[in-house]
């Protein structure tokens, strides 16, 4: 094992990210880092925790047949977390590139199902779904970034993980419902009751969305 | 050269700006109402504060500006989000006005108004927005005409969390429950775990008062924390929890800019917070004002929002930032 982290890919918000090799694997090294303005206590709690959910909600999904880079190592001392690299361009990416409608009928057809599988399935929800955190590999979807995933059976806390995404979409990727409603449509397919009820609890946060207008 | 008055009281700050299109601020005079200790502002008091003295702030933003009604080019309100009272009896006084001195008057987005403000007073371009104040708390990034929300919260804001919890500890509310926290905090000594509460992009809020209320009482009774100590630790959680939704959406944005505007946003230790490149204004333009609503509606007027129907100079209390349709940027 080499002491070297290698390059730095990606700086997150949580993390940095590093691309290196591990007993001959290409990998990625994710960092977590301390921050200096969170009391020490609250950074401390948050970090194990996050390290820990990271490494098992993968683990999990794999358990399941979604697609997420394996974990080779954890490293709890160093906050760190080592993961197999994932060739291959994020949704983001894709979206931005101006691309043809049959290439958006896929990809929501595979993050449809995808998160289907992740929620009622594998029973557990990734707490940032963005399209930075998606990465098509060849014909396959995979998903990163765990470090906000937990395990929960209630119906809110995955349609709360399905309006994340829904406002990282529309914010980012503006005149995007309709992919939206194609992932959804995705995702009531591939699931049975469990998903209908999300869905159903979704239409109810989404009006949470919209009350929640005040004053200042 | 255009000039623009602008009339804010969508919450306890009555304030009246005048301000030129360079950016320049002639006049921004305001009074806050302060409720007595443990009690927050009421609407209809609110609106009699508001009521009395408008008129004479109108006034004094005209001596200080040392301009004449008939210089103005325009008026500016704000016609919500806010509280319906205090929202009316500002409003009120709008329309009569820019019929008595024949101006047109364009009704301004209070959010957008602080965001604008921010904006021209820091030379920030395109931020990331964190909006935090008594009744919005709001991560923002404008992309295609709109200032579109990415992560808010699900159910009480920010600020009126942080005057809820001052009422219970019997934390003064003049010149702002949450400044005197922000003092005490610095004094807290020990660090009390609260419940974390980042629901995808959103924050919430409630939880957390419930908890260090019921904290509070328990503790402080049997003298194993003090007031400092629950300041300091309300505000590092509920900092904390901003910080990290706002920096999601940096990293999603690929931003390293970020914008702190509102009432909360004068506090000097959010403003520490966060390395990157942070933006901040102090409590001149933080704190409503009317200078905010006056920017925000020059910038409307002079990108085309001419004249307004009298009939459509109505005021709403749920007025979501995304709503507008921001026709001033690319």
């Amino acid at each position: 094992m080499s002491n070297t982290k290698g390059e730095v890919i990606k700086q997150g918000a949580e993390a940095r990210v590093y691309r290196t090799t591990f007993l001959g694997q290409d990998t990625i090294i994710k960092e977590r880092f301390s921050k200096s303005y969170r009391h020490p206590v609250l950074d401390e709690r948050l970090t194990t925790k996050r390290l820990n959910q990271e490494s098992r909600c993968i683990a999990r999904c794999q358990k399941h047949g979604i697609h997420t880079p394996t974990v080779y190592f954890v490293d709890l001392k160093g906050k760190s977390i080592y993961l197999e690299f994932i060739e291959g361009k994020t949704v983001k990416e894709i979206m931005r590139g101006q691309p043809s409608q049959q290439e958006v009928d896929t990809v929501s057809l595979l993050i449809g199902k995808a998160l289907s599988s992740m929620h009622n399935e594998a029973g557990l929800v990734h707490g940032d779904l963005t399209t930075s955190n998606m990465i098509l590999h060849g014909d396959q979807l995979f998903l990163i970034d765990f470090g906000l995933a937990y395990v929960t059976t209630l119906a809110e806390d995955k349609a709360v993980d399905l309006y994340v995404l829904e406002r990282a979409f529309l914010s980012t990727h503006p005149n995007s419902e309709e992919m939206f409603k194609k992932i959804l449509e995705a995702y009531r397919q591939n699931s049975k009751k469990s998903g209908e009820a999300v869905l159903k609890k979704l239409e109810e946060v989404q009006m949470r969305g919209r009350k929640k207008l005040a004053f200042g | 050269m255009v000039l623009v008055m602008g009339f804010e009281g969508s919450a306890n700050k009555i304030g009246i700006g005048i301000v030129r299109d360079d950016g320049h601020i002639l006049a921004n005079e305001r009074t806050t109402y302060c409720p007595k200790v443990g009690e927050g502002f009421l609407p209809k008091d609110t609106a009699k504060h508001h009521r009395d003295n408008i008129l004479r702030l109108v006034q004094k933003a005209l001596q200080t500006a040392n301009i004449t009604p008939s210089e103005l080019d325009a008026l500016a309100y704000t016609k919500g989000p806010g509280m319906g009272g205090p929202l009316r009896s500002v409003a009120v006084v709008a329309r009569t006005l820019s019929q008595l001195w024949k101006k047109p008057l364009i009704p301004v987005n209070h959010c957008i108004g602080h965001i604008e403000m921010g904006r021209i007073v820091t030379g920030a371009d395109d931020p990331v927005i964190l909006y935090v104040s008594g009744g919005n708390t709001q991560v923002i990034s404008y992309s295609l005409q709109r200032y579109r929300i990415f992560g808010e919260t699900i159910d009480i804001a920010i600020g009126n969390c942080l005057d809820r919890f001052a009422r219970v500890i019997q934390v003064p509310n003049d010149p702002s429950p949450g400044y005197n926290i922000e003092q005490m905090a610095k004094k807290g000594q020990q660090f009390i775990e609260l419940p974390y509460v980042v629901k995808g992009m959103d924050v919430s809020f409630s939880g957390i008062l419930s908890s260090i209320e019921k904290i509070a009482t328990q503790q402080l009774a049997e003298g194993t924390c003090t007031k400092e100590d629950l300041c300091y630790s309300l505000q590092e959680t509920l900092f904390a929890m901003l910080i990290e939704t706002t920096e999601r959406a940096m990293a999603h944005c690929g931003q390293n800019e970020v914008l702190i505007v509102g009432g909360v946003g004068c506090n000097v230790h959010l403003q520490e917070e966060r390395g990157g490149k942070l933006f901040a204004t102090d409590d001149r333009y933080c704190i409503d004002n009317g200078a905010m609503i006056a920017w925000g509606g020059l910038v409307m007027f002079t990108s085309g929002v001419k004249e307004v129907p009298l009939s459509e100079t109505t005021c709403t209390q749920r007025y979501r930032t995304d709503e507008v349709l921001v026709q001033w940027r690319t």
